[in-house]
């Protein structure tokens, strides 16, 4: 397992939006959605069949998808699902609109560095322990880019450079780190 | 420093009034692929010097297979960079006038061997590292990228120990310089070769087993490998 959690590179993907992403090429039934889904997006933790018709109920509700014929079977009769015209709507604009920058670490690890230094800790030695963690979380997803395909190098990229902007920030923070110490115990 | 090929004791080493290490310990192991990084001048190139014997320290010692650098003749210490350790820089270590090829036989040209012999090894290791097609170009005709990667095989094709690697991606961009790095912890890795990765980015240093970090002429050492 990787030391950062792949769930959560997806996690910031819409399981909705997705699933309507899917839909747009062709209808789709429950299950084909689910493994679709796997396979573009996830790694370590599949969708569970749970989310994918608890999506779909949803986007049936709000009119986003509709049923579009039923196989009788030997098991439960079989839905294919289709997108509609405001699923293509709602999810051109979901495409579309950039999505919100986050601040990923640098508030607690300020607060931590400024405790470190009022508390006359080390703080060097806090940034150090999060530049170790980090560069494990690296190599671990580099190892798994390296051995997997197109789509691993993708997602393990967008973790990677998300985790080099937090090392850059902790190293010219480390290099700060006596101006920073001088205005804390100023204050 | 128990199995390790190649250790740095107490390394202290100044240029006129500029301290550039000041009491580094290092070590790696056979096989091993180890990134130093640190910020611009924080001795990280100095170290790497000093523990190929490029540079010889003022205090500390350098040991590479039971053999300290500092007692050894010039001569010696000389033919061990040649056989022993490898170098691949940013860039400029390729001879433009020569093709790819002949820049990968020239280390072992030098070292005595026959033109057939040398060539054939560099096409080999210019193979290996995915660049065969670049064996009849002069390397101002060939990328980055490429160039890099034939570095690499003219360091490797003596079969070093070590390979001592500055910055080796630094004047590249992101996709060639991965693919350098890619092929040349690969390939380093499956002959056992050990690389001292000196960087300053730590995408690059995520290819390695285990970093040091170089501050002010002092190394932290990662605490919770």
């Amino acid at each position: 397992m990787l030391g950062i959690d792949t769930e959560c590179i997806v996690g910031v993907m819409s399981v909705k939006h997705a699933l309507l992403g899917l839909l747009e090429s062709q209808s789709r039934h429950g299950y084909e959605l689910k493994h679709s889904y796997d396979e573009y997006f996830t790694q370590d933790k599949p969708l569970n069949y749970g989310q994918v018709y608890s999506t779909l109920a949803r986007l049936l509700r709000g009119g986003l998808v509709e049923e579009s014929g039923v196989e009788a079977g030997a098991g439960p009769d079989r839905k294919r699902y289709a997108i509609t015209e405001a699923g293509v709507t709602d999810l051109a604009n979901w495409l579309t609109k950039p999505e919100e920058p986050a601040v990923y670490l640098q508030n607690t690890m300020y607060v931590k560095v400024v405790l470190a230094l009022l508390s006359g800790r080390e703080a060097t030695a806090v940034l150090d322990a999060q530049r170790t963690t980090h560069l494990r979380a690296m190599r671990e997803l580099t190892q798994r880019k390296n051995e997997g395909d197109l789509t691993d190098a993708l997602i393990c990229d967008h973790a990677l450079f998300h985790l080099d902007a937090d090392l850059r920030w902790l190293e010219l923070t480390a290099s700060r780190l006596d101006e920073l110490a001088e205005r804390v115990r100023a204050s | 420093m128990t199995g390790a090929l190649l250790a740095a004791v107490e390394l202290h080493k100044s240029f006129g009034s500029t301290r550039a290490l000041a009491g580094v310990s290092f070590s790696i192991a056979a096989g091993e692929v180890v990134a130093v990084m640190g910020p611009s001048g924080s001795g990280k190139s100095t170290l790497l010097h000093c523990l190929s014997g490029i540079l010889a320290p003022d205090e500390g010692t350098v040991t590479y297979d039971g053999h300290e650098l500092g007692r050894l003749p010039d001569a010696q210490r000389s033919l061990l960079r040649r056989t022993d350790f490898g170098f691949v820089f940013q860039f400029g270590q390729l001879v433009p006038e020569l093709t790819c090829l002949e820049n990968v036989a020239l280390p072992l040209r030098l070292a005595g061997a026959k033109r057939k012999i040398a060539e054939l090894a560099a096409v080999e290791w210019l193979e290996r590292l995915g660049v065969a097609d670049t064996a009849r170009k002069r390397p101002p005709d060939t990328s980055g990228g490429q160039s890099q990667r034939v570095a690499v095989a003219r360091a490797l094709v003596t079969g070093p120990k070590v390979l001592f690697a500055d910055e080796p991606t630094g004047a590249l961009d992101s996709l060639s310089g991965e693919r350098v790095l890619k092929a040349m912890t690969d390939v380093a890795r499956a002959s056992g070769t050990a690389i001292v990765l000196v960087t300053h980015e730590s995408r690059v240093a995520a290819y390695a087993d285990r970093e040091v970090v170089v501050r002010d002429g002092r190394i932290r050492v990662s605490e919770w490998q």
